[in-house]
């Protein structure tokens, strides 16, 4: 049972990342990577969120009649979701102010409803739990990749702790302004997913027209 | 008058919902292998968007906002903290409404766009249409312009996307860009020409 939970958790960072592979929880992800710190408070909400609601849902999975259950899923995960935007208004105002509706936006974050869907309707409480941790931390893992190539290349600085100085402020390094931009987080997520794929060959999709080669007589 | 034009035109270029702020992206990205089915669902987006902006800037201004509920003898009440259960309840409850109606009295176009319908309620792009609205305090009329034209932007852009990926599957792409990989950085360039949009101001 140990190894089984181990890898409920592990799986999703890489194997099974629910960004790279499932395609889930996009849209978060590339709006709020442009600074890291505010990824950060991002991927600690979505992880919070994924593993409550999964576990909740899972607690009340034999008493939801099936046809009522999106809303009944929904309720559940924007109750929680206010429960993080109010506690992120009164401790971290200023990041909430910079996540602006990205955090109501995790209502509808794929991950927290596809795990919701997915698992916590047919596993116990504990599994559920497990499952929604490791979820929200494969979706953190990529906002965190994402947020240091964007905020160390684009502005010279990890958690606005100048690394590279920029010439502005009389240093060497010219920053990437291109980084900042929205547009860059896609070229980003799509090296990224290059690479775990050139990594790991067995996620590569399948091609729908093949190149014909000719062969030389 | 002048002022909702250029509220529209903002909307649907400069501040695109799929290119400028990634809503939606889910759906933007897994239902754009085709001009036919990207556009049913781009005109679903655009009809459920103009519903349910509005709807939820009625909610809003009616029952929720500080003081709104003077009316009822509670002048002193502030409901603000609810925003965010009503408008995924309204919008899921309007998707319902519109799905049943569509079947009873339009059944070509249920056929047509019934499929999409649920998939539309998980949308970020519907949401956060509705959140943008509460955040930027549009009145009833800018909520009505806001939710037609971001629904148009997006409809534009899934269609867009999906023309580009029709031809993109007849290319040489290296394998591990293959299918996800290399929508991801079409999404980018496309995001990068509608940023040149961002001088016009009207």
């Amino acid at each position: 049972m140990a190894q089984t939970r181990r890898s409920q958790l592990v799986d999703p960072l890489i194997d099974n990342n629910p960004i790279t592979l499932q395609v889930l929880g996009i849209c978060s992800a590339l709006a709020v990577t442009s600074s890291l710190k505010v990824a950060l408070v991002m991927a600690i909400a979505v992880t919070l969120v994924t593993a409550f609601s999964s576990m909740f849902i899972s607690m009340l999975r034999n008493h939801i009649p099936g046809s009522i259950r999106i809303i009944v899923q929904m309720v559940i995960i924007a109750s929680l979701v206010i429960l993080v935007d109010q506690v992120l208004k009164a401790y971290a105002f200023e990041i909430s102010k910079t996540l602006s509706v990205f955090v109501g936006l995790i209502i509808t974050n794929c991950i927290v409803m596809g795990r919701a869907e997915a698992f916590a309707m047919k596993n116990p409480p504990v599994d559920s739990f497990i499952d929604g941790i490791g979820n929200g931390l494969g979706y953190g893992l990529i906002l965190m990749t994402v947020g240091v190539f964007r905020e160390l290349f684009g502005s010279g600085s990890l958690f606005g702790i100048t690394i590279l100085k920029t010439v502005n402020n009389g240093g060497w390094y010219v920053p990437n302004g291109l980084l900042l931009l929205p547009p860059s987080a896609f070229f980003v997520i799509g090296l990224l997913i290059w690479a775990i794929r050139a990594w790991k060959p067995g996620q590569v999709e399948e091609r729908q027209y093949k190149i014909q080669t000719v062969e030389a007589h | 008058m002048e002022g909702l034009i250029s509220l529209a035109v903002k909307a649907v270029f400069v501040e695109n919902l799929a290119l400028s702020f990634f809503l939606g992206m889910c759906t933007f990205i897994a239902v754009s292998k085709k001009i036919s089915t990207a556009i049913g669902l781009g005109i679903s987006v655009m009809i459920v968007q103009a519903i349910t902006v509005p709807a939820n800037n009625l909610i809003l201004t009616q029952l929720l906002a500080p003081g709104a509920l003077a009316w009822a003898g509670f002048p002193d009440i502030d409901l603000t903290f609810l925003g965010l259960i009503s408008y995924i309840g309204v919008i899921a409850a309007l998707v319902q409404i519109l799905e049943m109606v569509l079947d009873k009295y339009f059944p070509p176009l249920y056929n047509a766009l019934g499929v999409f319908l649920p998939l539309i309620t998980v949308n970020c792009a519907i949401l956060g249409g509705s959140l943008f609205m509460v955040e930027r305090g549009y009145n009833f009329s800018e909520s009505v312009t806001y939710g037609v034209s971001s629904g148009f932007g997006w409809a534009l852009a899934i269609t867009a996307m999906a023309g580009v990926r029709e031809k993109l599957k007849y290319s040489d792409i290296p394998d591990g860009l293959q299918g996800l990989g290399i929508t991801f950085i079409t999404a980018g360039l496309m995001a990068l020409a509608f940023m040149s949009f961002s001088g016009v101001k009207l």
